[in-house]
């Protein structure tokens, strides 16, 4: 919420963190596999969004997942969780 | 109104807890702990006493109770020994590092295996790097007084850290004694309700200690020593204004006794001190300069006091009722380095006491002390570490 200190005279007692999206930096760029979404397979059964441990899928409207890249660390957590094999992993390179 | 109670030091914490109007109580039991938690159970459930007693699957869990009620702005306490003291040892970095002010009575207890319920600071001590401020009590008195000072020092902003008030099982803990306590009134004058550094707020979510970079890190291990530092200029203080409102003061961090003009000063902690006092007098009756230093705060350590003491005598007689295996006593070590930059300092000779609660009466503390003058005399101490009373 505020600015960063300067000199240890402005800092807290102890560090302080409000909710911020991406406070520590963008961790898409940590990836090494990116999990790739079939929506043509996809059933919006939402569980990917369950499991996400990143909050990185984020869920539209009418229950399509969406994959945010800038944070998505590549864990692979929602290809396995994904019941129609509708995610796969890719290598970032590739 | 101010009253007179007979009573057990066990029992005169959870008195001093109600008088402070402790908030929270996270509680676990653990001999030679137990009759604290259960005294203020008592008080809580017959409605004496306005505080939530939260009792917890373990030591580790009523520490991190204690931090949570803290970070919500409420006064708290706890109480545990030895084993139990140990198990929290994790938890008690986070409450130093969050600056909680939590006040924790440790009823100490020589360490396990082999298990022991006797007393040594065996527990407390190795608790020592974990940036809580530690007291040692030397009778039931001193233990109400410390625990209601010990709240305002911690909760003083310049300060912001979390405290032990140490008393020996059994020796203390189970021994009833008679102590004054003072008009609640009176108290509630002198320590004011707690106002937190930071306080968790549900309008305003924040995660608190969070990981910090190593750009970071040494500025907030830094305040804390400083903390520290400015906790050995208020102990003093405070302990003399409580003196001054209630009638019993205690020394502020080290209480000396008989020093202006020995040449032997010995040092102690806890209820050595009270022994060796006793042990002054009767060597003073042979007219041998002999003083008492009793170290009642052991963190922050008192280093400028042990430096002015070493002004005039000629030699310092450390006895701990503890051993940092592979080293010395903690208290021969302090006072040692205490010293190292002085011109002229005394030698400093270590006596090891009274381990798992092996009796350390005055005549043990004369002897320790007769010894020390032969040393002292020949210039020479003859042995850097000496076990008293050992079986050979």
């Amino acid at each position: 919420m505020s600015a960063v200190p300067k000199t240890r005279k402005e800092m807290p007692l102890t560090p302080l963190s409000y909710p911020t999206v991406g406070s520590m930096g963008k961790t898409g760029s940590w990836r090494t596999f990116r999990p790739e979404i079939n929506y043509s397979k996809c059933t919006r059964c939402i569980i990917c969004w369950v499991y996400c441990p990143d909050v990185a899928i984020s869920r539209q409207e009418d229950d399509t997942p969406k994959i945010d890249y800038e944070y998505c660390k590549g864990c692979g957590i929602c290809a396995n969780e994904c019941p129609v094999k509708a995610i796969t992993m890719h290598r970032e390179e590739e | 109104m101010a009253q007179t109670i007979i009573d057990t030091a066990n029992h005169i914490a959870g008195y001093a807890a109600k008088a402070a109007r402790v908030k929270v109580v996270a509680a676990y039991p653990i001999t030679p702990q137990t009759t604290v938690v259960e005294k203020i159970a008592e008080f809580v459930e017959s409605g004496k006493m306005d505080a939530e007693y939260i009792r917890v699957e373990s030591e580790h869990s009523a520490m991190v109770a204690c931090i949570g009620a803290a970070a919500a702005g409420v006064r708290t306490f706890t109480a545990t020994s030895a084993h139990g003291l140990v198990l929290m040892h994790e938890a008690l970095h986070w409450a130093s590092g969050s600056r909680l002010p939590i006040v924790m009575a440790v009823v100490n207890r020589a360490m396990g295996a082999p298990w022991s319920i006797w007393p040594d600071f065996s527990d407390s001590l190795s608790q020592r790097d974990t940036g809580w401020i530690q007291f040692y009590c030397a009778d039931n008195q001193e233990v109400f007084d410390t625990i209601i000072q010990t709240y305002k020092l911690c909760e003083d902003e310049q300060v912001f850290l979390p405290a032990m008030v140490c008393l020996e099982g059994f020796i203390l803990s189970h021994t009833y004694m008679p102590v004054k306590i003072p008009d609640q009134k009176e108290i509630d004058n002198f320590l004011p309700p707690y106002k937190s550094g930071w306080i968790l707020d549900v309008n305003r979510p924040f995660s608190h200690s969070n990981l910090v970079s190593p750009e970071w890190y040494m500025e907030f291990r830094y305040m804390i020593q400083e903390a520290m530092e400015n906790a050995k200029k208020l102990i003093p203080e405070i302990d003399k204004e409580y003196g001054k409102r209630f009638g019993s003061e205690h020394g502020g961090l080290v209480e000396k006794y008989k020093c202006e003009d020995a040449d032997l000063i010995l040092f102690t902690m806890g209820t050595m001190g009270s022994e060796a006092k006793i042990a002054v007098d009767r060597l003073r009756k042979e007219r041998l300069k002999v003083g008492s230093a009793r170290v009642r705060v052991y963190r922050p350590f008192p280093v400028e006091e042990v430096g002015k003491l070493a002004e005039r005598a000629q030699m310092f007689t450390t006895i701990d009722r503890h051993i940092s295996f592979g080293m010395e006593g903690f208290l021969a070590t302090e006072v040692k380095a205490s010293l190292f930059n002085q011109k002229d300092s005394p030698f400093v000779a270590g006596f090891i006491a009274g381990l798992g609660g092996r009796d350390v009466t005055s005549e043990t503390i004369e002897k320790i002390a007769k010894k020390s003058r032969k040393w002292m005399r020949v210039g020479k101490v003859e042995k850097e570490t000496e076990w008293v009373d050992l079986r050979e």
